[in-house]
């Protein structure tokens, strides 16, 4: 138990030191641009993480985040690279949009949030299908087919606003707004909504689904060796369209959620783009449940921080893309020179 | 007064579709080097974004736009210098190295472009056409293929250098081995990581040239995203044409044809969402993919890091 | 004979470690021209480490090499063959994508012209030296491993090698090719070529040895010179070879001593009542480049050892997989214990106690980055007790796991350890403890000793008896005929491009049967 504790102990070291370095170089970044790094940062960490109202905003961010990571979490153990996320997530939350509104007053609230997020669900699904096909029967690289089916994914879910669920009564092309009352409720008063909570669950019944079941260790046979994984007698194919699909719909949830918990709308060409900017998230953790829950959170506070210093100081939010960028570099580095060492020690 | 408009229509669709393809053709070129190598070269998107970015800074300081694509590709090459070190030389993975990277280049590219050009909004002159003798007369197709930059013409002449390249030259002997059987190149004394690491290069050259391309000649500016996911259509190109490039060549020229069709259209006053338009070629990629599903192979060792002794 | 001349070349006190292991302690081994050096010695004995040192991939810790009268640093494998070290490796250097001059062309200087031409005239008379005849234009995937190893051979002689090393060469070729191996081998001698043939067989060593060294775990234990060759009888030759590998120790068991064919008679198993496993008029099909099977017939009766001879690459691999049921079979029916199973998948076969041990260890037979816990119970996930609901337990799954490392004298450091991490033949006793255990009925085991030193070869032996006593009917798919199917065998059928050629009894003398019913030439 102590060895657990210190192993983990020395992999958050060494996921310390380079987060400290990737903040020192982006710092220097900043100051190249002529800005003051320290000031930034400072109001990043205040706005992310230390204010109430963007502590709450941080936790919304992360619902969205978190059912992505989930989803990528089971097909990366798969060893299936579902790029797809971006479709997968707008055409989702488009299907939200578009039965929501509808649904009113056909249905109760909580029926309306559930068919709403099967909906979505099964939609992500639905769009993972051709690359997982293609890859279970013909052996297809998942990374290109999924990667078109996104970009398909994004500009149908754009033509869906425009044209058939466009609201006619604004001037700005979105789908008609769900009621505040309609939405996923709030918890105590606060701005979080429950999706948070749906999320948190997902990403650890996720990750207790891999460790602790037999559907689980299959996933990770396939994975690990596709080979062995048929000589076992399991059903490859069927696994992998399973867990392609298992994985879309994790990142259709995110969609619907998004949707039901924040936004009540889709406007037209909105993409916040987090397929791909949870990928990187999902390695650092190690495809670890729990550990993708702390991460998350650092990356959500970053974000809210960002977009609102976007507003005040004049530095874009995309600078945590820069951010997460360095940290993956030197991460690598750093495992690099552990490496190194290990290697010296050991002759 | 119809058959102008049809003229007009037919050599803007086809000056349109060059500007569109060049850009993919280069990147895709490169692609298919880094992928014959063995190495899945997913950070493209960030080459040719940051390519872009350079090649238009430079293009727009020095008023030279063979300065600009110049420096695109050494952009580009910058930024496959980060992937060349982390996953040919310390073998990490290439998918999500390749993603980091392309995040990180899109944001830095973001921060540039709001430091220095937001308030501006800079825009390059024309890019002076090199008009072919006797070729630029021809009606509709003179002015649609004959009348471009001189780059345009290299990037098609770069199609049969390497085919020639891959077929007949020891570098695409290495390649192909590097790529296929990075071993029995290993054991003929040829260095693997340099043969990987150079076609790295080549392709952050290429793609950077690309995205120069886009920016200074296909859209005259640069704003954040301008690629919009050029790189990735670059990778399935590559993919398709199994290390062909006259294929390469043709899925380029696809994909020219249906990106330039929405400003045709305009053009010709037809109003089509510019979604659905956007769509076909997607969609036409995935119906070949599904059609060749069968018969689709990439090289044995693709995305897998070389150590030596490993097997 | 030439031991007097000064060497070609030469290794002096040479010393490598590596961490935990002394790979090669100071060997010192002298290299003659026209003259087959055979190097002798198991797995791990550190021949692939000296010849990776001869052959530019590592660097000597201590000692020297010594080429063309002076000591030599071999800094890479180009520097290698630039001294004239040809070496062919064990596992294929070849791309397959490429031709084959594609392939001799490989390395050149990238500024260099390709001369085809001039590479033309080099592979002809190569071709010519060797005695073989190969397309240089075809693709190297398409052609048979005797005809890839013939390229590799004349690419290490490409340019002008003087010493040619070769890496267990015979252990993918089919007997027909070992023949013709040898003959390349003696013609290469002939023409003042050292050869440095590396292997683990004994027969191979006297069949085609001039000089005799025997390396056991990486130290030189002796050394038969042509002159003591000369002198001694075959059956003292071995003995003294015998007594280098083993030190004087009695080998392991003694009906497998190596080279030593007892031509056992083992009575046939009892044959009461109805055979266990019944095969009938069995068929595949096959993609390009593979064997189907067509109307394979026979029977196991419990407690028999059937093996199954033949030249690889003539259904044998279809055959294990048809009957694993990972291969679905277009005709034919595949009867247990008189029920029909040839609609069953692999889980409901092994449920009725098929077993088949693939002969793809690393790349089919297990996962190497899982622990070894869960490969003992790869074609069992989700299978009580050890799920439950589909949930495991992993306290019990552990705990049996341990009780079966220990059962079965697999060394690992612990049954969570990844099985990759083991060494050889432990990853094959690991498979041999999954596919042997308690419950089965029928086991396909497909080269079951391969690679593995005769040490373990002897355990997994042993093994497979014990199990057939117990009852379970064994199917032994092997190409080694001398030291496996004649050693198990209680019958022994041979295949034939997809079809069973013919079965006969295990009995003295039956090796001219089953070479006979290889080529085709009888039926039985």
């Amino acid at each position: 138990m102590t060895a657990g504790i210190r192993a983990s102990s020395a992999a958050t070291l060494r996921l310390m030191l380079p987060a400290a370095l990737a903040v020192t170089v982006g710092g220097l970044i900043l100051t190249a641009l002529g800005k003051d790094p320290l000031a930034y940062y400072g109001y990043v960490v205040k706005r992310g993480l230390l204010s109430w109202g963007g502590l709450q905003e941080t936790l919304n961010r992360m619902a969205p985040l978190l059912l992505i990571a989930a989803g990528l979490i089971v097909a990366f153990r798969a060893g299936l690279w579902n790029l797809g996320g971006d479709g997968q997530f707008l055409l989702a939350a488009v299907v939200t949009a578009a039965l929501g509104p509808a649904l009113i007053g056909v249905l109760p609230r909580a029926a309306l949030l559930i068919v709403c997020m099967v909906a979505a669900a099964l939609t992500g699904a639905l769009w993972s299908l051709i690359p997982a096909v293609l890859k279970a029967r013909y052996g297809v690289n998942e990374v290109v087919s999924s990667l078109m089916m996104s970009f398909l994914g994004t500009s149908c879910a754009n033509l869906l606003v425009k044209t058939v669920l466009r609201d006619a009564s604004t001037s700005v092309p979105r789908t008609p707004d769900l009621p505040v009352d309609e939405r996923l409720p709030q918890i105590f008063h606060t701005h979080i909504h429950a999706g948070v909570l749906i999320a948190l669950v997902v990403v650890v019944a996720v990750h207790l689904m891999i460790t602790r079941t037999a559907f689980g260790l299959k996933v990770q046979v396939v994975g690990a060796n596709p080979a062995a994984a048929l000589h076992a007698g399991l059903n490859v194919g069927r696994l992998t369209i399973a867990t392609f699909a298992l994985s879309a719909s994790l990142v259709g949830l995110a969609g619907s959620i998004e949707i039901l918990g924040v936004w009540g709308t889709v406007r037209a060409d909105w993409n916040p783009a987090f397929g791909l900017l949870v990928v990187p998230v999902v390695f650092l953790a190690r495809l670890n449940g729990y550990a993708v829950i702390a991460l998350t959170l650092c990356l959500s506070a970053l974000m809210i921080g960002a977009e609102s210093a976007a507003r005040r100081t004049d530095v874009q939010q995309h600078y945590v893309w820069v951010l997460l960028a360095l940290l993956l570099i030197f991460l690598a580095v750093v495992e690099h020179l552990h490496h190194l060492r290990h290697k010296r020690l050991a002759l | 007064m119809q058959q102008l408009l049809a003229q007009a229509f037919l050599t803007s669709l086809i000056f349109g579709a060059v500007t569109a393809g060049v850009p993919l053709l280069l990147a895709a070129l490169g692609e298919q080097i880094s992928e014959k190598a063995g190495v899945l070269n997913i950070g493209i998107e960030g080459m040719m974004l940051f390519g872009a970015y350079t090649g238009f800074a430079i293009a727009y300081y020095s008023g030279s736009f063979a300065l600009g694509f110049l420096s695109g590709g050494l952009g580009g090459m910058a930024v496959a210098a980060v992937v060349m070190l982390l996953c040919v030389r310390r073998g990490l993975n290439q998918i999500v190295i390749g993603i980091a990277v392309t995040l990180g280049v899109q944001g830095l590219t973001a921060l540039l472009y709001f430091s220095q050009f937001s308030r501006t909004y800079p825009r390059l002159a024309r890019d002076p056409a090199w008009l072919l003798p006797r070729l630029s007369h021809i009606p509709v197709l003179g002015a649609g293929l004959f009348s471009h930059d001189p780059l345009v013409y290299l990037s098609v002449l770069l199609v049969p250098a390497a085919t020639l390249l891959f077929r007949s030259s020891h570098i695409g002997l290495n390649l192909e081995a590097a790529g296929n059987a990075p071993a029995a190149l290993d054991a003929a004394g040829v260095d693997v990581i340099r043969t990987r690491s150079l076609a790295v290069l080549a392709t952050g050259f290429l793609a950077g040239v690309g995205g120069a391309y886009l920016a200074n000649v296909g859209a005259g500016l640069f704003v954040p995203f301008i690629t919009r996911g050029s790189g990735f259509i670059g990778i399935v190109l590559a993919m398709l044409a199994r290390g062909r490039p006259l294929w390469v060549l043709l899925g380029a020229a696809l994909f020219g044809v249906s990106l330039s069709l929405t400003t045709a259209l305009q053009v010709a006053g037809i109003d089509i969402p510019t979604d659905v338009v956007q769509m076909l070629p997607f969609a036409a990629v995935l119906l070949v993919l599904i059609i060749f599903a069968r018969h689709s192979v990439l090289p044995r060792a693709l995305g897998q890091p070389y150590v030596r002794g490993d097997r | 004979m030439n031991s007097e001349t000064t060497p070609l070349a030469a290794v002096r006190n040479i010393t490598k470690r590596f961490p935990g292991v002394l790979a090669n302690e100071r060997i010192s081994l002298e290299f003659h021209a026209a003259e087959i050096h055979v190097l002798l010695g198991e797995n791990g004995a550190g021949k692939s480490t000296l010849i990776s040192m001869l052959a530019g991939m590592q660097q000597p810790d201590e000692g020297e090499i010594w080429i063309g009268g002076g000591p030599v640093v071999i800094a890479s494998p180009r520097a290698s063959l630039a001294l004239g070290v040809g070496t062919v490796f064990q596992h294929e250097l070849l791309v397959p994508s490429l031709t084959v001059i594609e392939n001799l062309l490989l390395g050149g200087r990238w500024w260099q012209r390709m001369g085809q031409r001039a590479a033309l005239e080099r592979f002809r008379q190569l071709s010519g030296l060797l005695g073989v005849a190969i397309d240089p234009h075809a693709e190297v995937g398409r052609l048979s491993l005797g005809e890839r190893q013939q390229i590799e051979i004349i690419r290490a002689l490409w340019r002008g090698g003087k010493l040619l090393i070769l890496d267990e060469p015979t252990s993918m070729l089919t007997p027909h090719g070992v023949q013709d191996l040898g003959r390349v081998m003696q013609r290469l001698k002939e023409q003042g070529v050292a050869v440095l043939l590396v292997t683990h067989k004994l027969p191979e060593a006297f069949q085609f040895g001039n000089r005799i060294s025997v390396l056991r775990q990486g130290r030189l234990m002796g050394q038969l010179a042509p002159e003591r060759i000369a002198k001694m009888s075959a059956t003292q030759a071995q003995d003294a070879v015998i007594g280098m590998m083993f030190g004087g120790q009695v080998a392991p068991d003694a009906d497998t001593a190596p080279g030593v064919h007892l031509g056992q008679q083992k009575p046939l198993s009892h044959r009461e009542g109805p055979p266990r496993l019944s095969v009938r008029a069995l068929c595949t099909e096959g993609r390009a480049g593979e064997c189907a099977l067509r109307e394979v017939s026979f029977d196991v009766w419990a407690g028999e050892i059937l093996g199954i001879a033949g030249v690889d690459g003539n259904g044998q691999k279809h055959l294990a997989e048809v009957l694993a049921g990972q291969r679905s079979a277009v005709q034919g029916r595949i009867i247990l214990d008189g029920t029909e199973v040839t609609r069953d998948g692999v889980g409901a076969r092994r449920q009725r106690g098929f077993r088949y041990l693939t002969d793809d260890r690393l790349h089919e037979g297990s996962v190497g980055a899982l622990s070894v816990a869960i490969n003992l119970l790869l074609k069992e996930i989700g299978e009580p007790p050890y799920w439950r609901h589909g949930v495991a337990d992993w306290d019990l799954i552990h705990r049996e796991a341990r009780a079966t490392i220990l059962r079965n004298d697999i060394r690992a450091p612990s049954e969570r350890t990844p099985l990759g991490r083991l060494s050889g033949g432990n990853i094959q006793k690991v498979l041999l403890a999954r596919e042997l255990d308690r419950a089965a009925k029928v086991a396909i085991l497909s080269k079951p000793t391969h690679g593995l030193d005769l040490q373990n070869c002897a355990l997994a032996h042993a093994r497979m008896r014990a199990d057939a006593r117990r009852g379970v009917a064994i199917v032994v798919i092997s190409t080694d005929l001398d030291d496996e199917l004649l050693q198990l065998s209680d019958r022994i059928g041979v295949m034939v491009q997809g079809r069973l050629s013919g079965i006969v009894p295990n009995a003295s003398g039956v090796e001219r049967t089953v070479g006979r019913l290889m080529t085709g030439a009888a039926s039985a």
